[in-house]
């Protein structure tokens, strides 16, 4: 047993360091340190520089730009990326659609889309919760009704992040109403500009329209953009849940932060004194941090199984990374609200987005926003509770 | 990086398994614990025959060899079966301090004795005053001829009642809690001038108050050099937390075991209570703190020898908060998913419980830890 990087791995992450310090752009970067909400611009630009060096999609299979990097070496492409901070890469193509077409779609699909989703070129959108159907996602009632060579899709999608950004939906539609929830639901590709479809954004807690609503008013789906076979979209959306293990837990990120805090805390003042020597602070600190390397550690465990396993089986400790990753990242955001005190009280949504110069310190106006929004992070993808029932059924057999 | 155990250790830790599967039943423990010295001589015959009792000291000094995995394997079946007999204090703490700082000859010595399970040791370094800081030393050793008298008192030294030798802390010049002027003694507990208190503990062992008088030591009998022993006493306590973390991760899933089977088979309401969410739940924080706390028993183990001081004290100090937040929170929710029998000294879960309370206060508590970490700068460096 030995927990510590190879000296090969220890190579590699010193070259992928060596990039994300060269290759980000500095604009780009600052606006990560700041917290605030990189565009779509900045993604795209970002991919681009990726997709050049060949790392878009470092997790997918190789024939398809992948890297073949086991998982360790993506874990440690992960970290780096949050320490940068660099953006994440659009996560409904690159760790959501992107396998799944690789997994189950058509030559004619893979040779069609993944190019452009490895690049950016096409932006998806996840058409998955509806008003009636959140952590009971297999109830969705988005109805598609088979009409000559087109589906026709009526109903009502909620929280679709990106949508009006995004050039196509994957999207689950109910198609069969008359079997057990999960066994009629079919998976496609809706194109966003397809008539019928309208989106309303819907401003979250940070003053961002980070999601939206979308309605389908006879909207028409060619049936060649359905994936895999009819009423099986259940299968392909669960074949995800296991897949985004390795990123999940979100260490550097949060590390990230972490690191923010305590540089920040060294400029505040309490008592005559920088924040940063404040017994309690660092003691608050530290108790964070100390979850963290665990959750690092466990997650290295993790990993390790997926090195073995060589394959995409669902792992339920997968849910154990998604709750303490969840709550570490919340922990960490709401440090950085402490750190900044009364600053935080100024609503800089300008600021946020990008475009205009802040009122207050730079490092300081965004926290309250970031912290406000993060807490969806223990709600989206399965809340907490859910992976608690997971974990219940599927490790402790209750 | 990998997590696979060697082939060695693969069959130590089946045979150690096998061994407390066998012999550590609950009621058969009940039963050492009312011998003599509140732990089963035949047993301990055992684990010497099984090289348990010689697993991290080298071979030619009648060895098993093995390092701090090799230990983290013993002591986290030690903890699922809640082992009585002294080898924390033994093997880890005394062995430990002679093993990293003893002279050739006093390796010679001793270490084949204790491989072979004929010296018992235990490793007095605690005062009444003194709480976790390991620094806190009034008792004196002065220069007497070539050798050396101590005087002082020790408290609460585990299984002290029933060592043979005891490796003492001791001050040799400055003040009370300087790292400097430390020495470390081997002294033979039936010397002149000792005398020791025994009682139980809460969790089921032995331990003693022990007064030193005008104790001769011999110069041999030095551990290192006398007034320079401050590295070698941060050494054995982080050997210990290592050693401390793997039992409390033992203990932990043997508790997080019973409860769950207790929550499919304990029937109220005409159901199984584990059908409730609300219990669902718990045992699933349970789990995620057993398995946090597991990550940083083998960070700790890991980093249990490391050369760098300052990191390893760094290390071993989070280890320590993160096994003394899950123990708590493990023991405590153990406790409450039982309901009343959980509260009974007839019932198992409860003696895991008193076990790893008690751990919480050997070597330092969490906040202790926290204090100490947090003065140091944290864990989490610019570099990640």
């Amino acid at each position: 047993m030995d927990l510590r990087y190879t000296d090969e791995e220890l190579a590699f992450r010193e070259e992928v360091r060596e990039f994300f310090r060269t290759e980000l752009p500095e604009d780009i970067r600052r606006k990560m340190i700041n917290g605030q909400v990189p565009v779509k611009e900045e993604i795209n630009r970002w991919q681009k520089i990726l997709n050049r060096k060949g790392w878009a999609v470092p997790g997918w299979a190789p024939e398809w730009g992948g890297t073949g990097w086991d998982a360790v070496k993506l874990h440690i492409f992960k970290e780096a990326m949050h320490l940068a901070p660099a953006p994440e890469p659009l996560t409904y193509n690159v760790n959501m659609i992107g396998p799944v077409l690789i997994a189950f779609g058509t030559e004619e699909q893979k040779k069609c889309f993944l190019p452009g989703i490895a690049n950016l070129d096409i932006w998806f959108c996840q058409g998955f919760s509806e008003p009636g159907a959140g952590s009971d996602l297999a109830s969705l009632k988005t109805r598609a009704v088979r009409d000559g060579n087109d589906y026709v899709v009526n109903g009502q999608k909620l929280w679709t992040g990106t949508a009006h950004e995004a050039d196509y939906m994957f999207c689950l539609v109910r198609t069969d109403p008359d079997v057990k929830k999960q066994k009629g639901i079919t998976y496609l590709l809706i194109k966003m500009d397809t008539p019928g479809i309208s989106v309303r954004p819907v401003v979250t807690l940070d003053g961002v329209p980070h999601t939206n609503e979308v309605f389908f008013d006879n909207v028409r789906v060619p049936v060649k953009n359905r994936v895999g076979e009819e009423n099986k979209g259940w299968d392909y959306a669960k074949y995800l849940l296991g897949n985004e293990r390795i990123g999940i837990a979100r260490v550097g990120l949060s590390k990230s932060r972490l690191n923010r805090a305590r540089e920040r805390a060294a400029n505040v003042t309490v008592d005559g004194k920088p924040l940063a020597e404040n017994s309690r602070f660092r003691e608050r600190l530290a108790a964070i941090e100390v979850e963290l390397k665990a959750l690092e550690i466990t997650n290295m465990r993790v990993i390790d199984e997926v090195k073995r396993s060589a394959g995409n089986a669902q792992d339920p400790k997968a849910s154990i990374l998604k709750i303490k990753g969840s709550e570490l990242q919340q922990a960490a955001t709401e440090v950085l609200v402490e750190v900044s005190g009364r600053d935080v009280a100024r609503s800089e949504t300008g600021f946020l987005m990008g475009d205009e110069p802040p009122i207050g310190p730079d490092w300081a106006v965004t926290a309250a926003h970031n912290y406000f929004y993060h807490r969806a992070d223990s709600i989206y993808g399965g809340s907490n509770e859910i992976q608690h029932n997971i974990i219940a059924k599927a490790i402790l057999g209750l | 990086m990998d997590f696979d155990l060697s082939e060695e250790q693969r069959m130590l830790k089946e045979s150690v398994d096998r061994l407390v599967a066998e012999r550590y039943s609950f009621e058969q423990r009940k039963a050492y614990g009312k011998e003599a010295e509140g732990w089963n001589r035949g047993l301990w015959k055992q684990y010497a025959d099984m090289g348990l009792l010689s697993v991290p000291f080298e071979e030619k000094y009648g060895g098993f060899g093995g390092g701090a995995v090799e230990t983290m394997i013993v002591m986290e079946a030690f903890g699922r079966g809640l082992v009585l007999e002294p080898y924390f204090a033994t093997v880890v703490l005394a062995g430990g301090a002679i093993r990293m700082g003893g002279s050739e000859e006093q390796k010679k010595a001793i270490l084949p004795k204790i491989a072979d399970g004929s010296l018992l040791m235990a490793y007095a370094y605690a005062e009444r005053q003194s709480r976790y800081d390991l620094a806190d030393v009034l008792a004196t050793a002065k220069k007497d001829g070539a050798g050396w008298v101590i005087d002082g008192e020790k408290t609460v030294v585990i299984h002290g009642d029933c060592a043979d030798k005891l490796v003492v802390v001791a001050r040799v010049s400055g003040g009370q809690r300087d790292k400097d002027g430390l020495g470390l003694f081997i002294v033979d507990a039936k010397a002149a001038g000792v005398s020791r208190r025994s009682y139980p503990t809460q969790d089921g062992v032995r331990g003693a108050d022990i007064t030193l008088k005008g104790v001769k030591v011999a110069a041999g009998d030095v551990i290192g050099e006398a007034g320079k022993a401050w590295p070698l006493i941060e050494c054995v306590s982080h050997s210990a937390i290592a050693a401390l973390a793997s039992e409390a991760v033992g203990a932990m899933s043997a508790m997080q075991d019973i409860t769950v089977e207790y929550l499919k088979t304990r029937q109220q309401f005409g159901v199984a209570i584990g059908s409730f969410q609300a219990l669902q739940h718990r045992a699933v924080d349970m789990l995620v703190a057993l398995e946090q706390g597991r990550s940083m028993a083998m960070y700790g183990t890991m980093m249990a020898e490391d050369p760098n001081a300052e990191e390893r004290a760094k290390a071993m100090a989070a280890t320590k908060v993160q096994i003394g937040k899950s123990a708590k929170y493990v023991g405590q929710q153990a406790i409450q998913l039982h309901g009343g029998i959980g509260v009974t000294m007839e019932y198992k879960v409860g003696h895991y419980f008193m076990r790893t309370t008690v751990m919480e206060t050997q070597f330092g508590d969490t906040d202790h830890h926290l204090a100490a970490l947090a003065r140091a700068g944290g864990l989490v460096s610019a570099a990640g």
